[in-house]
């Protein structure tokens, strides 16, 4: 019984998730059953791991790239703050949410956002800056050993040429954003979580 | 001292004789004195009774939670391929934009994916009574706290002891019978009662479970000469099984009361079991399996292709060994009812003996057993196409969900193949049909 005590959300937990990511309350404790089921260490933090034990995303061939957006500089641990933090980028954005943000920090489901956490996965050195080195190794998990490296490389200068504006070979978030100026990140972002 | 222990022993063989007569006695002649139905009667009541007074208890927006996780899940996913996702909105060529598809699947799986899901046990639509199913318990009525109070004085200080009784004597006259039938020479006398000793201690230790089983269409028993397979939950699987009918079993022997078990059973009853180390060997397991049902006045082997325990909703991958053997396939769809106590065996977490204590705590295991028409392989159709059939058939019949992957998973990885066909998949759509690409990759056989 103990642990089952302990394994609750105090309710001011949820509040404070809530007001952070604007998930609902009902999400947030579904979200938490979920993540204790991950959590097979059952320290209350989710190790790499505790996330390649998921099949679909062990085959996904860039998921230890999204592993490791959950997990800060030098940590190798998440807990359940962190875990909605990460997730709250692919929440959709809703009609009232699009209004209001003017004042308050802007809310993590924004198309910046979202577009920021795509710039990451390809940002592996964190310079806020995509090179051709890493433009390189990214598309490399993506297609495995089915192409060769000198089309993988014209693929990479190709996209790198057509995003540069300031001529220093490589892409900036302000460029990323250009760039994919006219796709629609909300939808192709956003998951559909049910209330 | 000596009077408490004598009292201590009257009331042993009281319990004992009590135990006998009502229940061991009936087992053997496979009647029933209707004690379990008036059980399973109250506690249908109670447990309805439970309900209603939770959801008068809950506020509003809990209920509305409730309603939601049973129907569905935490998300919704849109059915699309990588290929209408990615290739059908621009051209052929890579852009920064592919990687959305490939986090919005990521996020996905790690919000509710297929798989892990199934080796955890089940969520409930309502609340059985049981402190461990109950997610977020809360204090809603004194009536309903007492009658949770009454209901683990019950399970707790009658039922299991009375259940321990009934599983060490269903245990022991197993070992004992078959060990002594065992004795004789090979004959229809042996056989017959060979049948009559795993009958009888079956139906003695599905008692000790509080077991309620329907069998829907017995004309579909398995006959001998034939192979039974069924979808898996659980050990007791076997149990629920041999309770209306022998089978032979295969698996891989074991130490301990296990062991022993085996090593006795065998003697009176043809089942297979093999040493770990045989077991690799899929060349002499399945001649063993196939010189088996050669034979047919051997009863009909029972195997569990999914090779490890799910749910109890889904089905997932059949391994294709039982199906390369020949001869008829007899399906056999298990589906407990959750309510009144969690059947599956989650082999990662709980070792067998407190599986054993959770199910002899439990209200009770309920199920249905659906006997299948034969399936025979057709021509033209490999054991892998073969396997998958009989699972899609399996999991129809149970209402249990048909997946695909490998039940294998729940310890080991996903092996990496599986990654390299996205990655090959991904490929060709960033490159196009053969049109540009290297052909000394090979990457595109069309």
């Amino acid at each position: 019984m103990g642990s089952r005590a302990s394994s609750l959300l105090r309710d001011e937990e949820i509040e404070e998730i809530k007001k952070e990511t604007g998930f609902s309350h009902s999400q947030i404790t579904r979200l938490y059953s979920r993540f204790t089921s991950l959590d097979k260490g059952e320290n209350g933090t989710l190790s790499r791991e505790d996330f390649q034990r998921i099949p679909e995303l062990a085959i996904n061939p860039l998921g230890d790239r999204i592993i490791n957006a959950f997990f800060p500089e030098g940590e190798d641990q998440v807990n359940f703050r962190g875990f909605m933090r990460t997730l709250a980028h692919f929440r959709p954005i809703e009609d009232n949410e699009k209004s209001k943000d003017q004042n308050g920090p802007e809310p993590l489901n924004s198309r910046s956002n979202k577009l920021h956490f795509a710039f990451r996965l390809y940002d592996l050195d964190k310079d806020d800056k995509i090179s051709r080195d890493e433009l390189l190794q990214v598309l490399r998990m993506m297609v495995g050993v089915n192409i060769s490296d000198e089309q993988l490389g014209s693929i990479a200068d190709r996209t790198i040429q057509e995003a540069d504006q300031d001529g220093d070979s490589a892409i900036s978030f302000t460029e990323f954003v250009k760039v994919l100026e006219k796709v629609d990140v909300e939808q192709k972002m956003s998951i559909r979580f049910l209330h | 001292m000596e009077d408490l222990l004598f009292v201590a022993a009257k009331v042993m063989s009281v319990w004992l004789t009590v135990g006998f007569t009502l229940i061991v006695l009936p087992s053997v002649f496979g009647a029933s004195l209707g004690i379990s139905e008036v059980y399973m009667r109250i506690l249908v009541k109670t447990l309805e009774w439970a309900t209603i007074r939770i959801q008068k208890g809950v506020r509003q927006e809990q209920a509305m939670a409730l309603k939601n996780s049973s129907s569905s899940g935490i998300i919704q996913r849109d059915e699309t391929t990588m290929e209408k996702e990615i290739a059908g909105l621009h051209r052929v060529d890579f852009e920064l934009s592919d990687v959305f598809y490939f986090s919005k699947k990521g996020i996905e799986a790690i919000v509710e994916d297929e798989v892990t899901q199934r080796f955890s046990s089940e969520e409930l639509v309502s609340w059985n009574l049981l402190t461990r199913t109950n997610v977020n318990f809360q204090y809603i009525s004194l009536r309903l706290t007492v009658v949770w109070v009454l209901g683990v004085l019950i399970r707790y200080c009658f039922l299991l002891p009375l259940r321990v009784t009934l599983a060490a004597i269903g245990i022991v006259s197993m070992i004992v019978g078959t060990t002594l039938v065992g004795q004789l020479p090979n004959s229809s006398a042996k056989d017959w009662l060979s049948e009559l000793v795993h009958l009888t201690c079956s139906r003695i230790l599905v008692r000790a479970l509080s077991g309620t089983i329907t069998y829907h269409n017995k004309e579909n028993r398995p006959q001998k000469g034939g192979i039974c397979v069924a979808n898996h939950t659980s050990p007791i699987d076997v149990l629920i099984l041999t309770n209306d009918g022998c089978y032979a079993m295969v698996g891989q022997a074991h130490g301990g009361l296990m062991g022993l078990i085996q090593r006795s059973t065998v003697k009176a009853c043809p089942h297979v079991w093999f040493e770990r180390s045989e077991m690799k060997d899929r060349h002499l397991v399945t001649k063993r399996l196939r010189d088996h049902i050669a034979d047919k006045n051997k009863l009909p082997i029972l195997i569990f292709p999914e090779g490890t325990c799910i749910n109890n909703t889904s089905v997932m991958m059949f391994k294709k060994g039982s199906f390369e053997i020949g001869g008829t396939i007899y399906p056999v769809a298990i589906k407990y009812d959750p309510q009144f106590g969690d059947a599956f065996w989650n082999s990662s977490k709980y070792d067998i003996v407190s599986y054993l204590l959770r199910i002899m705590t439990s209200w009770a295991i309920v199920c249905n057993v659906w006997y299948m028409p034969p399936m025979v392989r057709e021509e033209g159709e490999d054991a892998v196409q073969f396997a998958n059939r009989v699972k899609s058939a399996i999991a129809h019949q149970g209402g249990l969900t048909e997946l695909s992957w490998d039940g294998g998973l729940k310890r080991a990885k996903v092996k990496d193949t599986f990654k390299e066909q996205q990655q090959k998949n991904y490929s060709k759509m960033i490159v196009g049909n053969g049109s540009t690409g290297n052909p000394s990759m090979g990457a595109e056989s069309n």
